[in-house]
């Protein structure tokens, strides 16, 4: 049974992409054949995040407007068969595509893939209902942060009013250190204030900016960002996992760091 | 705060300001009550409780928060502070 699911956020900048593409990605290295849909008609992303930008030939407004077929436009990644991206069009607005049609295509896809997920844009307006008409299930990233928590909260409102009842959260960029000291919120201060489940909690990591750099997503590695995606997949897959202890970096590991630095 | 916080002078974080602050405004967010509104409400209790005290129409200030219930889950509640200049009841 496939499974279509909604990365959504409000606010901008928290890692909506980052997120999609690792997921999307963490799927497909667990054998599910995955499509990854970029619904930021205008401002496209999830391209870049992939290391897919140049083979980009059909894109999402294209197969609304029968330019081209579905199987034309999905572009397939790198390094797994078993995932595709379809792109979103760069020289076009939100308008260009309403929800009805969005529902059509994520049913259409359905019969083909595993997972369907929805990249969608910051804001609520025009580009979030897109986003999230054909969705079955809601991933909310927030980072640890009073502007991006309060759009959260709103986005969750407006994903009850439109009946997507399975809704999860993934708190992003933790810093533990931050926490420890204070002067960051918790991941329970976030769950409790949001009042949602969480599915998620991935650490700041240098590495997932080196990733983004390269266009390779993060998903897999040894350390403990590439594993939260891990587990993230693994969740969503219905498994039970348990949380990371994500520790605050220690005397010893810092003073470790320093002399890795080699000077 | 307890009594261990009392003996070692905890200070409040950021954090734990950020975690307050996203509070309150996530009640009012939540309640749909826009400034307008609260500035009609506000308006119409100045005017009630004119009728029977002199009260210091600047110092007003009316907030939608949230109760603590001692931990047992919070009911939003609307808050009203109004200082009052002269108590003797207008004949």
């Amino acid at each position: 049974m496939s499974e279509v699911i909604v990365i959504t956020s409000g606010k901008g900048g928290v890692g909506k992409t980052t997120t999609t593409a690792n997921l999307g990605t963490g799927l497909a290295q667990l054998d599910k054949k995955v499509v990854m849909i970029d619904t930021d008609i205008g401002l496209r992303n999830l391209d870049v995040v992939m290391g897919l930008e140049n083979r980009i030939v059909y894109n999402l407004v294209d197969v609304v407007e029968g330019n081209c077929r579905v199987k034309q436009a999905l572009i397939k990644d790198k390094k797994y068969p078993n995932l595709f991206l379809l792109p979103s069009a760069q020289t076009r607005d939100k308008t260009s595509v309403n929800p009805e049609q969005m529902k059509k295509l994520v049913e259409e896809l359905k019969e083909e893939f595993d997972y369907i997920l929805l990249d969608c844009p910051a804001g609520i307006e025009q580009g979030f209902k897109n986003a999230i008409a054909g969705a079955d299930r809601a991933l909310i990233v927030t980072t640890p942060e009073v502007s991006a928590i309060r759009d959260a909260d709103r986005i969750i409102g407006l994903l009850e009013a439109n009946e997507i009842r399975k809704i999860h959260l993934i708190v992003n960029r933790i810093d533990m250190d931050m926490v420890k000291r204070g002067d960051m919120m918790s991941v329970e201060d976030v769950v409790e204030i949001l009042a949602i489940d969480p599915i998620g909690v991935v650490p700041y990591a240098q590495s997932i900016v080196v990733a983004t750099n390269l266009g390779n997503p993060i998903v897999g590695a040894t350390e403990d960002a590439g594993q939260a995606y891990v587990n993230i997949c693994k969740r969503i897959m219905g498994e039970e996992v348990p949380f990371l202890e994500l520790a605050a970096e220690g005397f010893f590991k810092k003073l470790g760091k320093l002399f890795k630095r080699g000077y | 705060m307890g009594f261990m916080d009392l003996f070692f002078n905890k200070k409040r974080t950021s954090g734990d300001t950020a975690k307050d602050r996203l509070k309150l405004l996530l009640v009012s967010d939540r309640s749909n009550c826009s400034p307008e509104i609260m500035e009609m409400i506000k308006n119409d209790i100045l005017e009630v409780i004119s009728k029977y005290m002199e009260i210091d129409k600047e110092g007003l200030d009316i907030q939608i928060t949230q109760t603590d219930n001692g931990g047992e889950g919070s009911a939003p509640a609307l808050m009203a502070n109004i200082p009052i200049k002269d108590l003797k009841i207008k004949k």
